[in-house]
């Protein structure tokens, strides 16, 4: 007989905490050694960034960013010397690579393009799909299962395939490369996951609290913007971060149908490349910032998406 | 306040009819309890009067005005939900002003009426405490609380204890009684529990079926069931069967069951050859070793002052509520007397209760 030490059943033992513990730390690490690899590229020096063997410690430099922000000129020697000081940071690290600095590159309008249409359409796709949401979850529509089927499959086909209709259809419409034609297109992708994400979620509030509140002499759109949506704001968040993930990241449709004055960053970002030789450092400056909207984003919705849904004081 | 009157209210969900006909009227000021197992149709009726739902026929007047077609924001009433539908984002104070919030009416004006709705009922010092904490007694009182700080025309009640727990239940019947006899709103509440419905109501209508069956006060419905529907689903245990053949004359004052013969309350309608059943309350049942009417005790259930014994019948088993004292073994043969002028006569095939000398005298109550 041995003495053995008694156990709860439901909780996990040492073992298993340590090995789940292990292998998540292993999965974060891969997780996260790319995007560190591009942060830490951002501030390398152009001839560091493509040094072989990789160099892991170097010397931190802003280069890339300038090299983001602005266009250059190559210059002799003779012209720089012949101009006058330098008249910031950026100035005198071009100058250095026998350049200047001749205009603002497009990174920046390029930049609020994709924050305007990424934002406008995840707007635009979570209003339709919370009012389509809640029409379907409360009212008895006809054929509402085809048509709710309908509206997924909508998202059944590659971008790519209804690529080449969209660009006739746009071209003939003037929608090519405007933002509002990108708004569209977007709200058109993502309204079908909102329907079905948020009509998961209004299901769950109970019709009494809609019911009550017109009662006590409400309209229904009252009642819902009073009742219902303070209580969809959960899953109202959770949709809103994954259609903004996917029209911030959007690249197919974005390199098809835009060009100029409605380009969005990830079509622009590849373009630095070639203008004046594999610039990774600018890349990867450029790959650094447009991860940040989407970061604060995420991390200020970060309890909505977390708190999950209260339902107070409904008893189930 | 006002009155509520139902006129051939009907209702149907495709072919399902879920209200059939139905017709009552609650006078100003009276508690009035719509009883019957789930799916009766009490709820659709309910739901009805509030204008959440609208009839397939019929009318709905409020104070004389017609308000079938209404809509719910339109009606002035208010409503306590099974679930109370306390809004989780509001504290306890803008959970009972919500509905003054509707009406535009000024801040300060809420805030005195909220505060004066609080203390009646005994939860001011809740006012802003968040509604998901607090227990299943206080949240049906804010849930009371935001249906009264309107006053409006009348309250409807769909089962607002049924979620509550049995100690709290005792305890909100008793208040909701205590509130209802010093507001005197005219009051309409749905219920499945013939306990609740008895200790509350002034009127009750038992419905089945989107039928309702008998309309009335406790007293009519328990000692005078119009059908054999009403007399099981009320009382506990119910009320017992026997059956029996044969017509019945006018001015009949004893039937014959199981070889014995009964007295029962004079007949007053001549009924022709059919099924028959006698209806008799288990209080209404006495030991006497003398009675032709014989059983064998099946098993007793010990209630403390009272006891209920069921006896074995040539018909099946009856139950008897006897004072506890007396003692009785499994197997023993009784003789049964029954109380002649407390017995029920029922038609078996429709149900229906046979007029006998016991309705004269509700029929004299009525109008005396």
């Amino acid at each position: 007989m041995s003495l053995t030490t008694a156990h709860s059943v439901v909780a996990p033992s040492s073992n298993a905490k340590l090995i789940a513990g292990t292998i998540i730390i292993a999965y974060a690490l891969i997780s996260i050694v790319p995007l560190l690899w591009i942060f830490a590229t951002s501030f390398k020096t152009p001839p560091d960034s493509i040094a072989y063997p990789p160099k892991i410690v170097f010397q931190p430099s802003i280069e890339g960013y300038c090299n983001l922000f602005t266009t250059r000129t190559r210059q002799t020697p003779e012209y720089i010397n012949s101009l006058g000081p330098a008249t910031g940071f950026c100035d005198e690290t071009v100058r250095k690579r026998n350049m200047v600095i001749a205009g603002p590159s497009n990174f920046l309008p390029r930049f609020v393009n994709s924050l305007i249409i990424a934002f406008g359409s995840t707007f635009c796709a979570v209003f339709l799909g919370t009012l389509s949401a809640y029409g379907f979850s409360r009212f008895q529509v006809p054929l509402a299962d085809d048509l709710l089927f309908f509206i997924l499959s909508t998202r059944f086909m590659p971008p790519i395939a209804v690529a080449i209709p969209i660009y006739l259809m746009y071209r003939e419409l003037g929608l090519s490369d405007t933002a509002l034609g990108m708004i569209l297109l977007y709200t058109a992708v993502n309204v079908s996951l909102a329907v079905w994400l948020l009509k998961g979620f209004i299901d769950e509030i109970p019709r009494e609290y809609e019911e009550a509140a017109m009662i006590d002499g409400y309209t229904r759109l009252q009642a819902f913007w009073r009742t219902v949506l303070p209580q969809a704001t959960t899953g109202i968040a959770a949709t809103a971060i994954f259609c903004l993930i996917f029209a911030w990241n959007e690249y197919a449709f974005a390199a098809l149908l835009t060009s100029g004055s409605a380009q969005t960053a990830p079509p622009f970002i590849p373009t630095i490349i070639g203008e004046g030789g594999q610039d990774w450092p600018a890349v990867a400056a450029g790959t650094t910032i447009f991860l940040v909207p989407i970061l604060v984003f995420t991390i200020l919705l970060r309890k909505q998406l977390l708190r999950g849904i209260t339902f107070g004081a409904v008893r189930k | 306040m006002a009155e509520i009157r139902v006129q051939n209210l009907r209702k149907a969900f495709g072919a399902f009819v879920a209200v059939q006909d139905s017709n009552f009227v609650v006078e100003d000021g009276e508690f009035f309890v719509m009883l019957g197992p789930s799916g009766c149709g009490k709820t659709t009726t309910l739901r009805m009067i509030a204008g959440l739902e609208l009839p397939t026929g019929g009318k709905i007047l409020l104070g004389g005005e017609d308000v079938t077609m209404r809509r719910a924001r339109e009606r002035d009433i208010a409503f306590v939900f099974q679930l109370f539908a306390l809004y989780p984002h509001m504290n306890v104070r803008r959970n009972i002003g919500f509905p003054l919030l509707a009406q535009g009416m000024p801040p300060a004006e809420i805030r005195s009426r909220v505060e004066e709705t609080a203390k009646l009922l005994r939860i001011d010092h809740l006012l802003d405490k968040s509604v998901s904490g607090l227990a299943g007694g206080d949240r049906q009182r804010v849930a009371l609380g935001r249906a009264i700080v309107r006053r409006p025309k009348c309250f409807l009640m769909d089962e607002p204890l049924g979620t509550l727990d049995t100690e709290f239940r005792d305890l909100m019947v008793h208040e909701l009684r205590e509130l209802h006899n010093r507001i005197h709103a005219t009051t309409v509440y749905v219920t499945h529990d013939q306990m609740e419905a008895m200790s509350m109501a002034d009127k009750i209508a038992v419905m089945n079926h989107g039928v309702i069956e008998q309309f009335g006060t406790p007293r009519e419905i328990y000692d005078r069931p119009a059908t054999m529907f009403v007399a099981d689903f009320i009382g506990s245990p119910p009320m017992n069967f026997l059956k029996f053949g044969g017509g019945l004359a006018k001015g009949a004052k004893e039937i014959v069951v199981q070889g014995a013969k009964v007295a029962v309350p004079e007949v007053r309608e001549d009924i022709a050859p059919a099924d028959m059943a006698l209806g008799i309350r288990p209080e209404h049942i006495r030991f006497d070793d003398g009675s032709k009417l014989r059983g064998a005790i099946y098993g007793t259930e010990y209630l403390g002052t009272t006891q209920i014994v069921a006896v074995e019948t040539a018909d099946g088993i009856i139950k008897a509520r006897v004072p506890a004292g007396i003692h009785l073994s499994p197997g023993e043969q009784v003789g049964l007397a029954l109380n002649g002028a407390r017995l029920s006569l029922f038609e078996k095939g429709s149900g229906r209760a046979v007029r006998t000398a016991m309705h004269d005298q509700a029929a004299e109550a009525r109008h005396g």
